[in-house]
This record gives structure tokens, C-alpha cells and sequence, in this order.
């Protein structure tokens, strides 16, 4: 078996796997997230969960870590791989005429969500591990009270518009990823569902909605802290 | 019409190529793509010039020689031909036109429009076939039941010519396209079952060895066959080479 994921056929397979596993991740993320829209308590209690919950945090929090790890790796170790596949490029070259630009530039949309990543480890994931695992405060308060610090945090990030407009952007391209890669995905594991037009309109739903609900929260505690 | 061409020239593989420009005149909008091109060779030859080597042989769509990548699409801007299928009323008087090799690791040019598509055969040999007693008393096929939904299926996937359109015009140069529909021919028949696994291990890791790149499903290959060739074949491909590593 790990012959098969030595293969390009393996590496697809695997690819796809990964992609599923944040795809549902995904989900997770946005319906905690939704609920600082209408309820504090509800979100601070979700995130505090979440956040000290010891099946997710040193079970499934690793695994997402590799998952998302390895999504990125693979998908530069197959971009360098393809673009040597042809050494001397088309001097004209009508790519539109038989496939969507989405399609042929997933490297730099997973470029964009990369870049995110990295601001949204800064602005929420490295002072988390700060707060828990090196200062050793497991509670979840603002110090000196009896309040959960995930809302006020959450508010707060949102503050600056560039860092608003930088999410917005970046999920933007999330959902330009999203509409190639739901479909692909299936495709890669051998499933033609993905061509049915069923799971096609499931899947562009799927990649509208998933961005625009980060993209509401984003802007609403923007403009509601305002 | 009158016509600017764009070609591309290489001597040979080990040459460093370039585009060429050519101005051919009085060309007939019936003629068929590769009329044109030996109009223009009928030209080169008459002035001394050495013509350009393109590939061609049946010229009716079957044979899967003819292989130009034209204004950037390969057999050029029609659907589900070849080139030497494609017409010059396609173009119009005074159109530019660029005509360029595949491109791909591994369809190394020859010379000029001709490129090496040799790694297909190797492919092929590594598992696209059956291997049946032929000593005199070989069974019926006909003998053996199959629903017409596979059959059709098997047919549709063994349309393949094998022209590499699918290779030239993929982003990533991947032969997925060619190797799913000569895996899915074979998977889709009962002859086909007692090989299916080691066909597929082989095939896929002879098309890897040949240095194709990863389908990332764009669709592209699909658009640009000449046969039609459905991106299904790949999905099939996929179900069957990850079957054969369970067993």
C-alpha cells in the first residue's frame, strides 16, 4: 500500500483525503464561529470547549495540524512536478477555451489561503498556545475575572480594517479554491458523483457559503464594535 | 485567404528550436489544415528550403498521427477532430496562425512538428492488453455475455487513438486521459478481469516512469479530444488502481 501512494494516481488519493478532512473541518470552524453572531455565551462556551476539550486538542488539533501541513507540501511537491513535466511552455497557449482559470491556478489560490494562514496563526493559534500551554492558564478568563476572553479576543482582532479586508480577500480565494477543488476531490478518489450535476451544484453551494459565512462574521464584528 | 504562419522549426532533437514566420496565399477554405501545410511545403520545396516535418498518415481521424498544437489548442480550434480533420474555414483572410509541436518531457521533439510519442507504446505494453490462447481454438467472444451499457462504455473508452491531444493540451502534461480509457476498455469487459490488477499497477507505473505529470482534473483533456473521451475513464483508473492495492 505505500507503493500506491508513491504513484501519481497515490498522491491524488491522498491529496483528496486531505482535502475532505478540511473540508469538514471547515464546517466545524464556521458553525462555532457563526454563533458569536448571535450568542456570546454559546461562543464562549463552545470556544472554551474547544479549546480545552483533551480529545480535540491533542487528539484531532494534530491531526488537523498535519492535514493542513500536508495539503500544502504535496500540492508544491505536484506543482514543481507538472511544471516539469513540460520543459519548454506553448508560445500561444488558449487554456480558457477548454478549462475554467480556477481550475488551472489552484497553486496560487492555495498560495493566498497559505499567506492567510499565517496571519490568522499570528492574530489567533500562537497566543492561544501562549496563554494555554506556556503560561499554563487553562481557564479560558480575562485575568482578574469571571468573564471567558474568547468574545472580547474575537472583537478585537476585528478592529483594523486591513486585517478585515485581508480575511475578506483571503476567503474569497478560499471559495475560488473551493469551486475546483469539492469536485476534484471526488474525482481524484475515483467517484464520477462529482460530475453529477447534483453534487456540482451541492459543491458550489458549498463554496460560496463556507467563505461568505467567515466573510459576515469578519465584517460584523467589525462594524458592530464600532 | 491569405495567411501569416507561425511555425515552429527544429532541426532536430538535439537542435534549439524557434518559431518561424511564412506567408502562404490563395488558400481554399475547403481545404483540409494539412492541405494547407502542403501547400506551404510545396512552396518551401520550390525554393529551396527544407519543408516542415509534420506527422500524418491516414488523414481521415483514425490513425491518431496527425498531432499540431495550433493557436494555442490541440487539433486547433474545432471540437472532437483531428487536425487533419480540421478545415481552413475555421480561419479567416488575413489570420495569423500558430502552429507549434506537443509539448512534454515526455514527447521529446524529433524535428520541427514531429514529436516522439513512443512513451504511449511502452505504456500500452506494460499492460494494455488480454492475454488469450490464439492456438486454433480461441472462444467466441460472442459467447461470453456482457451488458450493453458496458459494452457501450468498453467501446466508447477503445475510440481512443492514442494522439496525445490529451497530454499536449493538460497544464501539467498528464497522460491520465490515454491511460484511463486503455485501462477502462479492458475493466469494463469480463476478458479484461483476470489482469485487471497487475494492468493497472503497470500502466500507471509505467506512465509515472515516463515523466507525465498529475492530473489535477481540470477538464481540459477531455475538451480537446479528438474522440471524446470521458474524464470517467480517469475516475475508473483511479477506483481500479487503489482496488488492486487492497487486494
Amino acid at each position: 500500500m505505500s507503493g500506491f501512494f508513491k504513484s501519481s494516481i497515490g498522491r491524488k488519493v491522498a491529496m483528496a483525503l486531505s482535502a475532505f478532512f478540511l473540508m469538514f473541518f471547515l464546517i466545524i470552524h464556521l458553525a462555532v464561529n457563526i454563533t458569536s453572531l448571535f450568542s456570546v455565551e454559546l461562543f464562549n462556551q463552545l470556544s472554551h470547549f474547544m479549546g480545552t476539550n483533551p480529545l480535540i486538542q491533542l487528539a484531532l488539533q494534530p491531526v488537523l495540524i498535519f492535514g493542513v501541513v500536508f495539503h500544502f507540501v504535496m500540492g508544491f511537491v505536484l506543482e514543481i512536478k507538472n511544471k516539469n513535466a513540460r520543459q519548454i511552455s506553448y508560445a500561444k497557449n488558449n487554456g480558457a477555451a477548454n478549462s475554467t482559470w480556477i481550475s488551472r491556478n489552484m497553486i496560487y489560490s492555495g498560495l493566498v489561503i497559505l499567506a492567510f494562514l499565517v496571519l490568522h496563526f499570528i492574530d489567533f493559534w500562537f497566543p492561544e498556545m501562549k496563554v494555554k500551554y506556556i503560561e499554563g492558564d487553562m481557564t479560558g478568563m480575562i485575568a482578574g475575572t469571571q468573564e471567558f476572553r474568547y468574545f472580547d479576543e474575537l472583537q478585537h482582532k476585528f478592529l483594523e480594517p486591513w486585517r478585515v479586508g485581508a480575511y475578506v480577500l483571503a476567503f474569497v480565494f478560499l471559495a475560488l479554491h473551493l469551486l475546483h477543488g469539492f469536485t476534484s476531490a471526488f474525482q481524484s478518489m475515483g467517484s464520477t458523483a462529482g460530475r453529477k450535476k447534483a453534487l456540482q451544484t451541492f459543491g458550489k453551494i458549498y463554496a460560496y457559503a463556507i467563505p461568505l459565512g467567515f466573510i459576515i462574521i469578519a465584517v460584523w464584528h467589525h462594524f458592530n464594535h464600532l | 485567404m491569405n495567411l501569416t504562419l507561425k511555425i515552429w522549426r527544429q532541426k532536430d532533437s538535439n537542435t534549439k528550436g524557434q518559431m518561424v514566420d511564412y506567408k502562404v496565399n490563395d488558400i481554399s477554405e475547403h481545404m483540409s489544415f494539412l492541405e494547407m501545410m502542403d501547400v506551404l511545403n510545396e512552396q518551401l520545396v520550390n525554393s529551396g528550403e527544407e519543408p516542415v516535418a509534420f506527422d500524418h498518415d491516414c488523414r481521415e481521424g483514425i490513425c491518431g498521427m496527425c498531432s499540431l498544437y495550433i493557436n494555442g489548442e490541440a487539433h486547433g480550434p474545432d471540437r472532437a477532430i483531428t487536425t487533419c480533420q480540421l478545415h481552413m474555414r475555421m480561419f479567416k483572410d488575413g489570420d495569423t496562425i500558430t502552429i507549434e509541436p506537443w509539448r512534454a518531457k515526455a514527447f521529446p521533439v524529433i524535428k520541427d512538428l514531429v514529436v516522439d510519442r513512443t512513451a504511449f507504446e511502452r505504456i500500452q505494453q506494460a499492460g494494455g492488453y488480454i492475454s488469450v490462447n490464439t492456438s486454433g481454438n480461441t472462444q467466441d467472444a460472442n459467447a461470453i455475455p456482457i451488458s450493453k451499457h458496458a459494452a457501450d462504455e468498453a467501446m466508447d473508452a477503445a475510440a481512443c487513438i492514442g494522439c496525445g491531444a490529451c497530454v499536449a493540451t493538460c497544464k501539467n502534461s498528464s497522460a491520465m486521459l490515454f491511460v484511463g480509457a486503455k485501462v477502462s476498455q479492458y475493466a469494463l469487459l469480463p476478458q479484461g478481469q483476470i489482469e485487471a490488477a497487475d494492468r493497472v499497477r503497470n500502466m500507471v507505473e509505467q506512465m509515472d516512469a515516463e515523466g507525465f505529470g498529475n492530473c489535477t482534473n481540470t477538464g481540459a483533456c477531455e475538451v480537446e479530444c479528438p474522440k471524446g473521451i470521458s474524464l470517467d475513464t480517469i475516475a475508473r483508473m483511479n477506483r481500479e488502481l487503489m482496488k488492486a492495492n487492497l487486494k
